[in-house]
């Protein structure tokens, strides 16, 4: 979820009255936003480093919002003001208009090598803007947030903004071999090529999680204007040239990525949220995008859509019973202008370009049913008649855990994902011979493969716990997963029974008597007649040589019992004889 | 029988004396140790009211060894000086007496004696007063008879320096009769034993009275996981409500089953590599409903079933790679495409608990994997106002009756809320768990009819265990580092219950 932070007085002043941070809180719960922290700069500085730094920084008050990550329209003060003011109806949800310019159109005509880096661009023209500080620092900080959340960190679209008065249309977007593109990066002094640029960014804080996105493509995307003045190099840096500043009076945004619909959404929330400083308040300046087959867009597209849904729909999904006159309201409220048309129970609801989010009815019915008042609606028990049913599997372990605990073993609860050398070297034996999972991105050793067996869990959560008095009786039943072609995802789990007895003595005869309780609780006889069990001896490099016995009930291998070998037992960093268990229960169902 | 003859002397004694007796005057008059009366002391105070003892320390200075030797025989120093002649004493012979080396030296500073180095046979040591006035011997013996306090703090700090004197603690008993008082006690016995039962004999023995205020001694056993013991009581609280369990034996998930089936675009953050665990191998899912996968594609890309959909190029590749289900969602979406697949329709309730798995950074309260809750009902015309119906229901079971609900954003609910009850320790509102109606786009695909509703939510286990069991660092509660401590100590599983504090002892 995006958090958003905005100065509380600033927010106030627009809001047109004071709230105590209690009532502002509660305001927030109710349209769905939480106001997560109170704070200001230099409490964040002094948290972060330390008193000292915080020093002379500037203790206004911050609010931070979390804003639903669908909501583009609330992630600057702008946005937030105009959505929470609807809500309160103190003011009519504004319209936002696209108008074309006195002289010519701004022109971006995209060339055809961007095809195989990045496809789409759009632009749009901020006309007669007038920034002030805190609204030239909400600007950048929108762009921000829009590249962290709908542009996923600028994968998807990345934004430039340009002052126009320093450029010269027609703009000319392109891609272009790397140590072709020269030019004065923003707030650099001095030319580099995209090369340089590249290294030079690699240690940059910011821009380094971006580089990754083009770095090893043959051509890299580059805007110019016609006088080859580089506006930037999506999706890493703007060009100096064309820095805005808080003077700037007439703002060319383009929005260039491989998300048309993403970079059409992203351009119309940057537009319809500033244009309310624009000289003709809410009215956007229009651009052409000529593409590479020469078929020519304007934008912002700034579309209102409509979609009609019936009263009775919103009624019967939310559970409450208000005229469509009173729903319409409502809709109206959640920034949706609405009206009762046709027989009286429809309704028409206009989504405006801000609303990206709304791609179906449930989106308005949701809508309406915030405005009501989550809190408001009457609770009722559906009336669907059931009878439950156990999962069998984990019915029959239910039962088996509080018998295991009976027998005087106590349970342990450990992680499905380790290392491979937990499951393979430990064990030794080689990872090829497991049939294990293998996972392509842990961040660390401890999360290569999904488990095959329980007992390195158990065999750690022993050693972890070396400083209880012995002897230690420990089980755990849970899942292990293995390759199987025969499932649709090419995998499985089982349901292992796993136990250990650890002491200064290996009782085999501890744990071969618990196998024994075991197949009583599970009504298997012993012997191999009638689907009965036996345990034959049998080897494997986990056990003592000639300690180690296989487990054959109904008729077909369930696991193997028998005392550690000390290779084992010392590789997991323990130093008592241990004897060990492990069936799979599945047979048992 | 008296508790050992000691026991016996002391009763006797005490029945004579007027106002008690000091237990080591008793000592010192019978002539035995002073441990053997306090042994008589605590034995006789175990049989109830029969004395009444109070313990009393009191210092004493006593000699040491080396101070009873001079307070008998002199100081080294006077017996130095005795055993000087008048015609004076080669000092090496001197220096062979016992007392010789410390008795010279302080002969010497006191000035009783001295040296002549130039004598003809080697240095000789003369007397130089006639009688000298052994004060050391006076003041120990002084001590000897109990008069220490006569003596200055500074004369007994010299003498405790020359380890002569020492002072000692004595812990001695001022007992008294006590309400139960009797001469004649028998001893008591400690158990009741078979021959006492077979001869009856436990009829004319007194029995020495348990220590109720000691601890039991704990019964061998094995113990049940604490956060298992929780999810043994949801599955009990679900069951109660009617719901059926889901198979969700399936760590492995396909992306589809995992994000796409559920309307989760494939650019969404959660798909990423570092919020999610991917598969090497098996990288892809070998099969999937291809009729259904291409109705999930064209609302994805295209929309439809009133959808404006999300207008992207959705890629089968995306949608094959494995994954470690990130929720048990999946297994939702596996069961509702089952549940879509039988016809008619027929109502279901579903519940699971099971394990899921995310890339994360991991911190006090956060683990790779983690256990996720999740309940879901599918009916005709179900409404927000069930939804939060059920909610009230599930939660009062859990012993949560204050909630309330704030609109939230999840992607595959819509509505969606988040549940918040408030907390009285820390006298505000938490979120204890998530929930929406299913969007049309996930349910309408799978088949299921238009009118059908499902309302679904999910919480995780390991937070509410973790406030019932006052636990701050989930590696205390999940995997190998438990503190198997807390593992036997940890209480029943009583959700609907009244907290207690948090039992564990030695969890170091």
């Amino acid at each position: 979820m995006p958090t958003v932070s905005v100065k509380r007085d600033l927010l106030f002043q627009a809001l047109g009255r004071n709230y105590t941070d209690e009532e502002f809180d509660e305001l927030c719960f109710e349209f769905g936003l939480e106001l997560d922290e109170i704070t200001s700069e230099k409490e964040i500085i002094s948290k972060e480093q330390g008193n000292e730094k915080a020093e002379g920084a500037s203790d206004v008050v911050l609010y931070k919002i979390d804003v639903p990550a669908n909501r583009y329209d609330l992630l600057c003060l702008e946005g937030l003001v105009r959505g929470l003011q609807v809500f309160k109806e103190r003011i009519k949800p504004p319209v936002y208009k696209r108008v074309m310019p006195n002289g010519e159109i701004q022109k971006l005509i995209i060339t055809e090598e961007t095809a195989k880096i990045r496809p789409y661009a759009v632009a749009a023209v901020l006309r007669n803007i007038k920034f002030t500080k805190d609204r030239y620092d909400s600007f950048i900080e929108l762009q921000e947030k829009l590249h962290q959340n709908i542009c996923r960190k600028r994968a998807l679209v990345a934004i430039g903004t340009h002052d126009l008065d320093t450029l010269s249309g027609p703009f000319t977007y392109t891609a272009k071999r790397p140590s072709d593109i020269k030019f004065k990066p923003l707030n650099k002094t001095k030319e580099y090529t995209a090369c340089e640029l590249m290294n030079i960014y690699k240690t940059d804080n910011h821009l380094k999680h971006y580089l990754h996105i083009i770095e090893n493509k043959p051509l890299y995307p580059v805007i110019y204007d016609s006088n080859g003045v580089i506006l930037s190099m999506p999706p890493i840096i703007n060009g100096n040239h064309s820095k805005i500043t808080v003077n700037t009076r007439n703002v060319f945004i383009e929005c260039t990525g491989t998300d048309f619909t993403k970079a059409k959404i992203v351009l119309d929330v940057i537009v319809t949220m500033f244009s309310e400083y624009c000289e003709n308040q809410f009215t956007v300046e229009a651009a052409e995008v000529v593409f590479p087959n020469g078929k020519s867009y304007t934008f912002p597209e700034l579309a209102y859509r409509k979609e009609i849904v019936r009263a009775d729909l919103i009624n019967k999904k939310v559970g409450i019973r208000e005229t469509p006159e009173n729903i319409a309201k409502l809709l109206t409220r959640m920034y949706l202008k609405s009206e009762v048309i046709g027989d009286g129970n429809q309704i028409e609801i206009e989504i405006p370009p801000t609303r990206a989010d709304i791609i179906h009815a449930c989106d308005i019915v949701e809508d309406a049913a915030i405005a009501y008042g989550y809190n408001n609606i009457q609770m009722t028990l559906p009336k669907t008649y059931t009878i439950a049913n156990q999962f069998p599997l984990n019915k029959l372990t239910e039962l088996l855990r509080h018998d295991m605990a009976a027998a005087g073993f106590t349970e342990a609860l450990t992680f499905a994902l380790c290392s491979q050398e937990d499951i393979a070297d430990k064990l030794g034996l080689d990872i090829s011979a497991t049939k294990a999972v293998h996972i392509s991105n842990p961040k660390t050793a401890e999360f290569q493969v999904a488990r095959t067996t329980l007992l390195p869990g158990l065999l750690k959560t022993i050693a972890a716990n070396r400083k209880m008095p012995l002897p230690l009786k420990l089980f755990e039943i849970s899942d292990i997963v293995v390759k199987d072609s025969s499932r649709d995802v090419g995998a499985r789990n089982y349901r292992h029974l796993c136990a250990v007895y650890y002491n200064k003595n290996p009782g085999f005869e501890i744990i071969h008597g618990l196998l024994d309780r075991i197949m009583q609780l599970l009504n298997v006889p012993p012997g191999e007649k009638k689907g009965g069990y036996v345990i034959k001896a049998s080897e494997g490099p986990a056990f003592f040589p000639g300690r180690c016995a296989e487990i054959f009930a109904r008729g077909q291998s369930i696991g193997k019992l028998g005392v550690l070998h000390p290779d084992v037992i010392t590789k997991f960093e323990l130093t008592m004889p241990c004897s060990s268990l492990e069936i799979n229960i599945e047979p048992f169902l | 029988m008296a508790d050992g003859p000691v026991a016996e002397v002391l009763l006797r004694q005490l029945e004579a004396a007027d106002g008690g007796l000091d237990s080591a005057e008793l000592a010192a008059k019978l002539g035995v140790d002073h441990q053997a009366v306090v042994g008589a002391v605590k034995s006789l105070q175990a049989l109830g009211e029969v004395i009444e003892a109070e313990l009393r320390s009191t210092k004493r200075w006593e000699l040491t060894a080396e101070g009873e030797e001079i307070a008998r025989e002199g100081s080294h120093e006077a017996r130095v000086f005795h055993s000087i002649p008048q015609e004076g004493l080669a000092q090496s012979e001197l220096m062979r007496l016992s007392s010789g080396k410390v008795g010279f030296s302080k002969a010497m500073s006191n000035k009783w004696i001295r040296v002549d180095k130039s004598a003809a046979d080697g240095p000789r040591v003369f007397r130089v007063v006639d009688n000298v006035d052994d004060e050391v011997q006076r003041r120990l013996q002084l001590v000897q008879g109990g008069q220490a306090e006569k003596l200055g703090e500074k004369e007994r700090s010299e003498l405790k320096k020359r380890k002569l004197l020492t002072e000692v603690t004595l812990k001695t008993y001022w007992v008294n009769k006590g309400s139960a008082f009797s001469t004649s006690i028998s001893k008591q016995e400690t158990e009741l034993s078979p021959e006492m039962i077979s001869s009856g004999s436990w009829r004319d023995r007194p029995f020495k009275p348990y220590n109720f205020l000691a601890h039991g001694v704990l019964p061998d056993s094995g113990h049940l996981h604490p956060l298992l013991k929780v999810r043994t009581q949801f599955r009990q609280i679900f069951l109660e409500m009617g719901f059926t369990e889901m198979p969700t034996d399936n760590f492995i998930e396909s992306s589809f089953w995992n994000f796409d089936a559920l309307f989760q675009p494939q650019q969404h953050p959660a798909r990423d590599q570092h919020d999610t665990f991917f598969l090497r191998d098996p990288a892809e899912a070998l099969q999937l409903p291809m009729d259904y996968v291409h109705r999930v594609k064209r609302t994805h890309s295209q929309g439809g079933y009133g959808s404006q959909g999300y207008k992207y190029t959705w890629k089968l590749e995306e949608a094959r790679k494995n994954l470690l289900r990130t929720h048990t969602t999946s297994a939702s979406a596996r069961a509702l495409y089952r549940l879509a697949q039988k016809k008619p329709f027929a109502p279901a309730k579903y519940f699971s608990i099971d394990r899921v798995f995310r890339n994360e950074t991991l911190d006090a309260t956060h683990l790779a994997e983690f256990h996720q809750i999740e309940g879901v009902v599918a009916d005709h015309g179900l409404t927000l106002g069930h939804l939060m119906g059920v909610l009230r229901e599930f939660f009062t079971k859990l012993g949560i009756t204050q909630l309330r609900f704030k609109p939230a954003y999840n992607p595959y609910t819509e509505p969606s809320m988040e549940v918040f009850s408030y907390h009285q320790g820390l006298k505000k509102w938490v979120e204890v768990g998530n929930s929406g109606l299913f969007r049309p786009e996930m349910l309408l695909p799978m088949g299921l009819p238009e009118n059908v509703s499902v309302i679904a939510w999910g919480l995780s286990l390991e937070r509410p265990t973790m406030i019932k069991y006052g636990i701050n660092n989930i590696r205390e509660l999940v995997g190998h580092k438990v503190n198997l401590q807390m593992v036997y100590d940890s209480p029943l599983c009583r959700l609907d219950a009244e907290p207690g504090p948090p039992r564990t002892q030695g969890a170091v």
